[in-house]
């Protein structure tokens, strides 16, 4: 059961046995599916959607191999999100990557049943084998709850077993209904009565579950009222937001201040790395792409690693006490009024640390329209790597004095620039809910609040894990060969024997940087800026450096900041800050765009609004300011 | 009345779901269907918890043994009768 190894005689020729995970979303399913398959899972995509796949495998105490794919957890087989569809396929045996399986493990709520015996219902039409798990019933046992588990296999037909997923021995009746049922042989599958029930239909099978559960559910004397007293706090119009408000603070707390150390323990490792590179390699093209491209480059990457596992650890650690959903709910009429969803919130909240994760996250949110939203405005929140050029252009360009006694202009102007992000955030999704949703009516906002539980650290260290993993493939594959591409823009051609200028001046940044000014003149941007954005598309604080090198600047930001007051103007210093607001300057984010939102299309969309508002964005601040006389 | 017009504390029974095509966001059987899903069925007994902090929406009903979380726009839908 814990080694792989020993699986030889079961595993035999014969192809091994594949179950599906089929349940309602908060059943503890993904808990189970941990504690069926350990460490050996795989976590994946499914083809052309953005649906997680989870497959693992396990041995049964009798030793037989099983495969074990959890699906995404669904109230019924009528799929009305990618995530669901992935489910209906897959049971139906339609789908066309993932094999049909040969038992179906549903999954049930043993505190809050009805969910799961609906589908239950359901599922037991389309002819497959099945075994029902109720799960959590350590739970319903402790509030006093009563299941009589062998009456309800005789009411619905199928084997039944009690199960816990988070305690050890939790699984053992399901283990050995497990190896009962494939020592039989599982029947092949019969003829699928399954089709998509009607209003009636859905009625009667509310009524046959009422009356399954009066037969075989008995409900404790005093019901459990631990959730109940929680939410009089978390969803009091008061308290409720002074705690989603204390939460956002400590969140944001943790993932700027708690990952700073370890980023900058990361940070200086990739540099030893550099300059170990330097010390073996003779200085060239080839160590230049060994230190630039790919130490620097992937570096720049794995360097916000920290600050992504601990926004996901929040994260995780939330959805699983339950608290996500009131989230949503707390925060569902504000972001409603700009077109989002409630659950918008938390990948919103997550792209001010970095868009990718926000990006990422936003698979929280069942409905397509709602989610592409969300992944469109997610850039425009200011990110962390945003703020080494906020504040670069700041100390350099706004006088460190007193607005009315208490406010500090530079804290201002930060403030200032964070608002206009997310506002552009609100306002642009407003926008795109009257420009491509126009026909189709926001999709209602319905979700059930789940019972708090405390979340196990097992299943959220699994959950950081997979993100890990997930996140740093990505720097591996995508975003490293765009950091290389735009090292090639940066570096080549060389610079000629006997070059003046820094070798930058030569290269195709600087040709596009001639290229483009003409189109950035009137925004105030000289072609050295506009080199600069170049490789400042590899990550945004990379702009920085670069201006560093245009600039001839050696040393500390102190010296840049300085050296850039003397070259530019005020009018086009804020114009600068204006395009950082809004300009797409992250092809990381672009390429996770690209994928999540399954297809180039709403990648160009996204670099094509952002640019636009950026550039008008700048312009107007670079004529006011010119106007006002400080050009 | 409608659960969409009920305030904090409400207690009732659903008397029916009808879907008014101008509240619905959605083809009105499918509007039924979701509902029907959360366990708003005719007989049901409902208890209005919750109000969002902003304009009281929406709202978080308990009904058939969950909490679920709604706007009023759909729970006008759900037609009720007061029970205290």
């Amino acid at each position: 059961m814990t080694d792989i190894q020993s699986a030889g005689d079961g595993a035999g020729t014969a192809p091994v046995p594949r179950l599906a995970l089929v349940g309602a979303p908060n059943c503890g399913k993904t808990a189970l599916f941990n504690a069926l398959t350990g460490s050996r899972q795989k976590v994946g995509n499914y083809a052309g959607v953005t649906v997680e796949r989870k497959v693992g495998s396990a041995i049964t105490p009798a030793g037989r191999r099983v495969d074990i794919v959890d699906l995404p957890g669904t109230y019924s087989l009528r799929a009305r999100s990618p995530d669901e569809e992935v489910t209906r396929d897959v049971v139906l045996g339609r789908h066309r990557a993932e094999p049909a399986p040969d038992l179906l493990l549903v999954v049930a709520d043993s505190v809050s049943p009805q969910s799961g015996l609906r589908l239950a219902m359901e599922l037991r039409k389309v002819g497959r084998p099945m075994i029902l798990v109720m799960n959590m019933i350590d739970i319903a046992r402790h509030r006093g709850i009563g299941i009589d588990i062998a009456g309800m296999a005789r009411l619905i037909g199928v084997p039944v077993v009690a199960a816990t997923a988070v305690r050890r021995g939790g699984q053992d009746e399901l283990w050995r209904a497990l190896d009962a049922a494939l020592a039989e042989g599982l029947a092949a599958p019969g003829l699928n009565r399954w089709a998509e029930p009607d209003g009636a239909e859905l009625r009667r099978i509310h009524r046959e579950v009422s009356g399954l559960i009066a037969a075989t559910v008995t409900e404790p004397a005093r019901p459990d009222t631990r959730t109940a007293r929680i939410d009089a706090v978390l969803l009091h119009p008061v308290w409720g937001l002074a705690v989603l408000l204390g939460l956002m603070f400590a969140m944001f707390q943790a993932v700027f201040t708690g990952a700073a150390p370890v980023m900058d323990l990361i940070g200086s490792a990739f540099d030893g790395l550099g300059a170990l590179a330097g010390q073996a390699l003779p200085r060239g093209l080839l160590l230049s792409f060994i230190q630039d491209a790919v130490i620097a480059g992937v570096g720049g990457v794995v360097v916000f690693l920290p600050q992504i596992l601990i926004l996901f650890l929040f994260i995780l650690l939330l959805e699983d006490l339950g608290y996500m959903a009131r989230a949503a709910f707390l925060m569902d009429r504000i972001m409603g009024g700009a077109g989002l969803h409630g659950r918008a919130f938390i990948p919103l909240l997550s792209s001010f640390a970095c868009a990718i994760p926000g990006i990422m996250s936003a698979r929280v949110i069942d409905s397509r329209r709602d989610r592409l939203t969300t992944i469109l405005v997610a850039p425009l929140m200011t990110c962390s790597a945003r703020i080494p050029v906020y504040t670069l252009i700041i100390s350099a360009f706004i006088p460190a004095r007193r607005v009315a006694g208490v406010f500090d202009l530079r804290g201002l102007v930060m403030f200032g620039l964070y608002a206009a992000g997310i506002a552009a955030a609100l306002g642009v999704s407003f926008v795109a809910k009257r420009l491509f949703w126009r026909d189709r009516p926001a999709p209602p906002f319905m979700l059930e609040l789940p019972d708090y539980k405390m979340p196990r650290l097992r299943d959220v260290a699994i959950g950081l894990m997979a993100r890990a993993k997930m996140f740093l493939k990505r720097a591996g594959t995508t975003i490293f060969a765009m950091t290389v591409l735009i090292w090639v823009l940066a570096t080549l051609p060389r610079p000629p024997d006997g070059a003046t200028e820094p070798a930058i001046a030569y290269s195709f940044a600087a040709i596009i940087g001639h290229w483009i000014e003409p189109l950035m003149a009137p925004i105030g941007f000289n072609w050295q800026i506009c080199m600069a954005l170049v490789p400042g598309m590899a990550a945004r604080e990379v702009a920085v450096s670069a201006l560093g090198t245009v600039y001839a600047i050696q040393g500390d930001e102190g010296a840049l900041g300085h050296s850039l007051s003397t070259h530019w103007s005020l009018a086009t210093a804020l114009s600068f800050l204006a395009w950082y607001v809004f300009a797409p300057q992250c092809v990381s984010t672009l390429a996770v765009i690209r994928r999540e939102a399954g297809g180039a299309r709403w990648m160009w969309l996204t670099f094509g609004y952002m640019f636009a508002l950026a550039y008008a964005a700048s312009f107007v601040v670079y004529n006011v300011a010119v106007a006002l006389g400080w050009g | 009345m409608c659960l969409g017009q009920a305030g904090r504390d409400f207690q009732g029974v659903v008397r029916a779901i009808a879907v008014d095509d101008a509240f619905c966001a959605m083809p009105p059987a499918e509007m039924e269907r979701r509902l029907i899903e959360l366990g708003f069925v005719e007989g049901a007994h409902v208890r209005l918890l919750h109000e969002g902090p902003f304009g009281r929406d929406p709202i978080a009903v308990r009904v058939n043994g969950a909490t679920v979380a709604l706007r009023r726009r759909e729970a006008m839908a759900i037609h009720v009768i007061e029970t205290r």
